[in-house]
């Protein structure tokens, strides 16, 4: 492979041909055929060019790279110091590649690295493992296997025991002097969150590039005469520095020329002015030392040398030869930035033996030849750079590097600046809504059982309780969810015993997964370009700062590295830590059913189709809306679509690949057989064929991130792998043809390709396959002449939440301004290419129905609006003639079945027959009747779509278009209502009618008092009657005072006994606050209050003597109570408890005995009906069977026979009952 | 009638060990005349109820039932006029009505052959002429007449009370043309959990000092103090139910609640003594 990198450096080979020569096997006849024939003969070994010109460049780099230490052994701590520069010795490409961006398991030094890593939380930091409750932030290995996979770093455990690996380093005590790890109190940490620390110093721009800057306003000092405070926005609009007051140029040219004067010093010695220490525990990168080497283009080495090599590496990306475009370019960022060159020893300079001569000086001799190659690159891949976002570009057109070596890029980059609107902010997690309750899908109806309906209660109660301590507890330091939550979760899914249920948790979980985790935006990326990027903040005004603060709190702020690997950021934790925790094969097989549902029904989920050249702003508002709503589908299939892969290759997750063939064929074997979840690979064609890869393939990347490591062996995947790698091959960037992809379509794809690509699971040698069938890949494309590819769906807000990690790049260029160094993270592997086969197979084609073509061929040449306003319509129409069946047709038949079980219960007595039976009896004569729906449902679908599309569709739609929209409606609808009518008429009349028949033999049950309640009271009523509540205790009170114990002040007065029977009526008659059970209580206290004013036990207020009384108010009273029971009370009164042992025998405890009230008192309610006489005699013959004293058997069989002698005429009974009474004579003398 | 945990503090620390009886109460109020004797009634009955439940099993031990029924069986041998049971349980520091169920109890498992069902004993303590022993009936009826916690009546007083808020909410919402569905619709519609009310529109409440308001979807109205232990357990039956389901909604107690428990805003749990004032509805024609 060097032998044509050799003739390309020594121009014997073009480029051109070069690049062709890798790109297409077969020979091209624009090659020269001395060319060819260099060529051809090198033809193996084609295609390990490209991973060799890969690792070469690693290598060319870490020989002159500052950090690099000399030899590895002697310095293993400080290899790391600079991650993302190769660490290790040239040793060839298999064991240098995997050292490229050394792993990130923290070492004393690696804290030292840019922020980014210490955030990303696949850091296992010096304090406890499980910092973040329990499982990590997002880790995906930890917990499933108990052991963690060094993702993070990115290394395969084959590599651990390279010499540059930093794990010496973490048994380092910890170094205090180290201002990094240990700043001093109130000193901002430089490059903390990504933000540059000098921003509160006093203005300090290093040169003019700096300018774009937001202006240098201070809030704790005043700003130096330049910037009035009040003008940051206008210089916001012109951030060339062209616009600075004069104040401000006086104070940029003083910079300068400090500037000039430092690089010229720095050239006298270039030597790094600070030595590199040598032990591992100290510390190079330390940024109060650390200064960067002023690039020059005047001093690059070999400048021919280096231009044709970034030719060739450029061309590589630029067709997508490489794995992964952006982890090139945060490579090329990374020279661009390199700080200091090492005085490379003499050692590395030497040739190794069997290289090449032009390959045996080092390729890298300067940080200038670093900063030249890298823009070189740069400036090839100028395009992809300008489609960056905002505050990249920015970054990028600031560096003083850039302008010094290319000012036509410099001018470029500022240029794509200014027209960029292309700002990506960090949107608010959403904060936890619950899924709400919807009587259609989780009423009692849906259940098998009562049970089932129960304990899906209290476990929807239970999952939110969960979810609720989880977000208050996560992020307590050594909380921990198994512990925490675990046993309560299996606890709960242990009562999920019917599939139902399992269901109807599934379908909870699901919609709470999606609610809460869908977006970083929630709404869907309304932030867009909203925000200033983060190193403006300092300039905004206050809300901004503080907004873009609470962002900075609470985002996920780092995606660690340009390569890092699956995690479940945020509350997707919650969600695996549930799944982990919960272990239940049927909630999983359950969960799988339905994501895999939902992943089919969104990714065929109908969206947008081209508009018609329609420029007017209407239509870019309907634009806005499709975006949108394109953006909502994709995030939420990806994140289906990641929890399908997590839960479905769950039971094969391991740490750690089978150790050996053997094994690994039992295991192919045995997968082999397994049915996939979903069947992705059918999904993937059917979306290529249609042009949809950009709604397909986002979510198959999430889905397969997931895999374990033998899936990509199976034939299966392995032919989906190959699609993917053909895909990825075919997106060559720069060309842009007519209905092909568009641009930021395209970098989507080759993003999130690029990222699976860098995942451990996938096999190493995976990307660069045996490129024979690449020649063979065509897509047939008919089916769809537009899709999805084509329009332009993405932007970079999209891009930027989909790939965070795309990020990485702002983050490294803005700690080369804040004056740290960036380090990479994830994992950058070592490439071996092998050749393999396979070839995914092409589905079958689907047919539709002619009517249905035609409607689609309508719709096609319509505005998207027109059809989701048809297909919306149809959709509700249809949803609605079914209720309106419900409340029509099927209303009716359940009066008449009412009606007729109420027919049934009077012939056949109160019990009617066994209930299963009249409900055979009634179903079988209203079922029929259920024909007639159908019909119904026609009629109104015919009514109602019509207006209803004409309401929705703008006026100045053709009536022809209109009437055939609204025809399309009305079919959709009816077949929508009647499909479901004719499925479901017969079983929807058999549960209401069922219901109605529980209800009505419920009703004729024990408590008919209840049916009473609420009559409700005339409407002049103003409510004005005091509250039941307060009158029974009152009574209550009263009572309590008759029956004693009492002190011997206590009484009622008969003016208040009065006064309460006078409120008993007006709650009686006013009933708003009236209940059964209270009235049921009033009649039953105004009994106990009539017995106790018969027997004259209630204790009266007033002048001393008079301690009860007076007949004639006791008369009155019980005439008010009878009138209340007679006319008033709406519930059955208790009387016959004024004739009961307990009430009569307190006559017994009077002395005298007084009859003549309980006389009157019976006579009166025999007089109103409201007691019979038959009734009253019945009670009174009862009364003889209890024991009595005596005397009062006696009187008592007197009174009965009075009673039964006496006809009931008015007023001479009182007479009469005094005559009986021996000593009534006496006591009305005394009265 | 907001009480701050310090003040209800100090009102509960008066109710330690003292009767379910009418002059209590009197005291009681003369105690803290400026509280709402609605607010001290219920405070009082929830302290007794939670001492009721400390206490309870201390009282159904097999021997402390035996020991009550043979001084209620000397009592009324002696007197049968006499407050016999009530002062025993006053005496005992234990409900009067709890007191004549352990009573009735063990008359009727000495007076029948087959031990008393629940639901026999509840209609007796409801209804005491069906005591067949005359003596007892009034002694239980003297008793439940005479509780001010527990007994048929107060239960009764206490649902009456509940019954009258919903009322009174009920109107307040239709005065203020907020639709909303009620617990009776809510159950038809086979709603699992039903609050008193569901908005059909939500709505936002404005609160004094804060700039946002808080979105409402259902109001549950209690008509009790809330303190800890039963808002507690509020929350964990009802309101985060209620919350799981339908958001964030408002809960109303009637007689005033413990200020410090009113935590949750944030989450989506609101509490107030009253009606809120300041509500913000949804705008129909945005013009």
């Amino acid at each position: 492979m060097a032998a044509v990198l050799e003739s390309l450096l020594r121009e014997e080979l073009s480029v051109a041909a070069a690049v062709r020569w890798i790109v297409h096997s077969a020979q091209s006849s624009e090659d020269d055929p001395g060319e060819a024939a260099a060529l051809s003969s090198l033809r193996p070994l084609r295609k390990e060019f490209v991973p060799f010109l890969l690792n070469f460049l690693r290598e060319q780099s870490s020989r002159v790279l500052p950090q690099g230490p000399p030899t590895p052994a002697k310095a293993p701590g400080s290899s790391a110091a600079l991650p993302g520069r190769p660490g290790g010795p040239p040793r060839g490409g298999r064991g240098a590649r995997s050292q490229l961006f050394p792993p990130t398991e923290p070492s004393s030094a690696a804290g030292a690295e840019a922020p980014s890593v210490r955030r990303g939380g696949r850091r296992r930091g010096p304090g406890p493992a499980r910092e973040r409750g329990g499982r990590g932030p997002g880790g995906l290995e930890e917990g499933v296997g108990g052991e963690s996979l060094p993702w993070a770093g990115g290394r395969r455990p084959r590599s651990s025991g390279s010499p540059s690996s930093p794990s010496l380093a973490r048994s380092d005590p910890p170094n205090l002097s180290n201002l990094e790890e240990f700043p001093p109190v109130g000193s901002v940490p430089p490059g903390s969150a990504g933000t540059k620390p000098s921003r509160r110093i006093n203005p300090t721009p290093v040169s003019e590039e700096r300018s774009l800057s937001k202006p240098k306003t201070c809030f704790t000092s005043p700003p130096i005469n330049c910037v009035p405070s009040s003008q940051p926005s206008v210089l916001d609009t012109s951030p060339w520095g062209l616009g600075l007051p004069p104040g401000c140029r006086s104070l940029q040219e003083e910079r300068e020329m400090l500037r000039k004067e430092r690089s010229k010093q720095m050239q006298q010695s270039p030597a790094p002015t600070c030595p590199i220490p040598e032990s591992g525990c100290a510390h190079p990168m330390r940024t109060g030392n650390l200064t960067a080497e002023p690039a020059d283009p005047a001093r690059v080495s070999s400048r021919r040398r280096l231009e044709l090599v970034a030719l060739v590496y450029s061309s590589c990306i630029a067709e997508n030869l490489v794995p992964n475009i952006f982890l090139e370019l945060f490579f090329v960022l990374q020279l661009l930035t390199a700080r200091r060159m090492v005085a490379a020893k003499d050692s590395d300079l030497e040739p190794s033996p069997g290289t090449i001569d032009s390959l045996e000086s080092p390729l890298f001799q300067s940080v200038h030849d670093c900063v030249f190659f890298a823009v070189q690159v740069l400036e090839h891949q100028f395009h992809i750079l300008s489609h960056l976002d905002k505050g990249t570009l920015k970054l990028l057109a600031e560096n003083e590097r850039l302008l010094c070596f290319s000012p036509a890029l410099q001018g470029r980059l500022r240029a794509a600046y200014e027209g960029s609107v292309a700002k990506v902010s960090l949107a608010m997690p959403p904060s936890a809504q619950a899924v709400s309750f919807q009587p259609e899908t989780d009423n009692r109806a849906n259940f098998s059982s009562d049970r089932a309906f129960h304990t899906f209660k209290k476990q929807r109660d239970v999952f939110y309780e969960v979810l609720r301590e989880w977000e208050d507890r996560h992020e307590e330091p050594g909380w921990d969810f198994e512990k925490g939550l675990g046993s309560r979760i299996r606890a709960m899914m242990s009562q999920l015993s019917a599939a139902c249920s399992h269901s109807h948790f599934v379908r909870l979980f699901q919609k709470q997964l999606l609610q809460m985790c869908q977006s970083p935006g929630g709404a869907g990326g309304t932030v867009l370009g909203e925000t200033p990027d983060v190193l403006n903040m300092l300039g905004a005004d206050k809300l901004g700062r503080l907004r873009r603060l609470q962002e900075r709190l609470v985002a996920p702020q780092s995606s660690g590295g340009p390569c890092p690997p699956p995690t479940f950021p945020g509350c997707q934790g919650f969600f695996r830590d549930f799944i982990l925790s919960a272990s239940s094969f049927q909630f999983n097989q359950h969960l799988m059913d339905s994501l895999s549902l939902k992943i089919r029904e969104l990714n065929n989920l109908a969206l947008p189709q081209p508009e018609p050249s329609d420029e007017d702003g209407e239509s870019d508002v309907d634009w806005q809306g499709e975006r949108r709503q394109f953006a909502m589908v994709l995030l939420s299939l990806r994140l289906l679509a990641k929890f399908l892969g997590f839960v479905a290759f769950l039971p094969y997750r391991g740490p750690e690949p089978p150790p050996t063939r053997e094994l690994q064929d039992s295991i192919l074997a045995l997968r082999s057989q397994v049915t996939p979840a979903l069947d992705v690979r059918a999904l993937l064609q059917q979306g290529l064929r249609a042009r949809r890869a950009v709604l397909t393939v986002p979510w198959l990347v999430e889905f397969l991130s997931l895999a374990d490591h033998i899936v990509p062996m199976l034939d299966y995947y392995r032919s989906i792998f190959t699609l993917l790698l053909h895909l990825h091959r075919s997106l060559v960037l720069s060309k842009e043809t007519e209905g092909e992809m568009c641009f930021l379509n395209k970098l989507l794809l080759l993003a999130v390709l690029g990222w699976l690509f860098q995942i451990p699971t996938v096999p190493e040698d995976l990307f660069f396959l045996g490129e024979g069938q690449l020649d063979a890949f065509e897509v047939d494309t008919v089916a769809s002449e537009h899709g999805l590819d084509s329009m332009p769906l993405v932007d970079q807000h999209l891009l930027y939440t989909c790939c965070p990690y795309i990020g990485e790049l702002r983050k490294l260029l803005a700690s080369w301004v804040s004056g740290s160094s960036g380090r990479s993270g994830g994992f950058v592997r070592k490439i071996t290419p092998t050749t393999t086969t396979g070839l995914g197979a092409q589905p079958p084609r689907t047919t539709q129905g002619l009517q249905a073509q035609l409607a689609q061929a309508f719709f096609h040449n319509q505005p998207p609006s027109l059809r989701r306003t048809v297909e919306f319509v149809a959709e509700r129409i249809g949803s609605n003639c079914v209720k309106h069946i419900k409340a029509t047709l099927v209303a009716d038949l359940v009066r008449q079945a009412e009606s007729l079980l109420q027919e049934q219960l009077v012939t056949q007595g109160r019990e009617g027959g066994d209930p299963a039976q009249l409900l055979e009896i009634l179903c079988s004569q209203l079922c029929p009747h259920g024909a007639q729906a159908l019909t119904l449902g026609r009629e109104f679908c015919q009514k109602k779509s019509p207006g209803a599309v004409q309401a929705l569709l703008p006026e100045e739609t053709p009536a022809a278009v209109l009437n055939s929209a609204q025809n399309i409606a009305v079919g959709l609808a009816t077949e929508k209502a009647c499909a479901w009518l004719s499925a479901n008429i017969t079983a929807l009349i058999r549960r209401e009618v069922k219901a109605a028949v529980s209800r009505t033999l419920r009703a004729q049950g024990p408590e008919p008092a209840a049916r009473g309640e609420r009559r409700g009271c005339s409407r002049a009523c103003e409510h004005h009657a005091p509250l039941p509540s307060h009158l029974i205790s009152e009574i209550k009170d009263v009572l309590s005072l008759a029956v004693g114990p009492r002190d011997p002040e206590e009484g009622v007065s008969p003016e208040h006994l009065e006064q309460l029977l006078g409120q008993l009526g007006e709650i009686l008659r006013c009933r708003q606050f009236l209940c059964a059970p209270a009235e049921q209580h009033l009649a039953k206290c105004s009994v106990e209050l009539a017995s106790l004013l018969v027997a004259d036990q209630i204790p009266v207020l007033g002048p001393p003597i008079q301690h009860r009384l007076e007949r004639g108010q006791a008369r009155r009273l019980l005439l008010m109570l009878l009138s209340l029971w007679k006319d008033d009370f709406q519930v059955p009164v208790p009387l016959q408890l004024l004739l009961s042992p307990r009430n009569v025998g307190l006559l017994a405890d009077t002395r005298p005995r007084e009859w003549d009230l309980l006389l009157f008192l019976l006579r009166e309610l025999v007089q109103k009906g409201l007691m019979g006489q038959m009734e009253i005699e019945a009670c009174l013959g009862s009364l003889h069977e209890a024991q009595w004293p005596g005397d009062f058997a006696e009187e008592l069989a007197t009174l009965f026979n009075l009673f039964l002698a006496e006809p009931h005429v008015p007023e001479p009974q009182l007479r009469a009952c005094e005559l009986v009474q021996p000593n009534r004579g006496t006591l009305l003398a005394q009265s | 009638m907001i009480l701050t945990k310090a003040q209800y503090d100090e009102i509960a620390q008066c109710l330690v060990s003292v009767p379910p009886t009418r002059q209590s109460l009197r005291k009681l109020k003369q105690r803290f005349p400026s509280q709402s004797q609605a607010t001290l009634l219920s405070i009082f009955s929830q302290e007794y109820q939670k001492h009721i439940k400390r206490t309870h099993a201390k009282h159904h031990t097999s021997e402390a039932i035996e020991s009550y029924y043979q001084r209620y069986l000397n009592g009324v041998g002696k007197n049968g006029a006499a407050p016999v049971l009530l002062e025993l349980a006053n005496e005992v520091d234990y409900a009067p009505s709890l007191m004549a169920r352990i009573i009735l109890e063990r008359f009727l498992q000495e007076h029948k052959e087959t031990p008393p069902s629940k639901s026999v004993i509840n209609s007796m303590l409801r209804d005491p002429s069906q005591i067949p022993d005359g003596v007892l009936a009034n002694q239980v009826y003297q008793c439940i007449v005479n509780d001010c916690c527990y007994g048929p009546l107060v239960d009764c007083i206490k649902h009456a009370i509940g019954h009258e808020h919903e009322v009174l909410l009920r109107d307040l919402l239709l005065e203020k043309n907020l639709s909303f569905l009620d617990e009776d619709q809510l159950r038809a519609k086979g709603y699992d959990k039903t609050p008193d009310f569901i908005l059909q529109v939500p709505v936002v409440m404005l609160c004094p000092l804060a700039v946002e308001g808080h979105i409402i979807h259902w109001i549950e109205s209690k008509a009790s103090f809330g303190d800890e232990c039963s808002h507690h357990a509020y929350l964990h039956d009802q309101f985060w139910s209620y919350w799981n389901r339908f958001g964030p909604g408002l809960v109303i107690y009637w007689y005033g609640f413990i200020q410090e428990l009113d935590c949750n805003r944030e989450r989506g749990i609101l509490l107030q003594a009253c009606f809120p004032t300041d509500i913000v509805t949804l705008c129909h024609n945005v013009a």
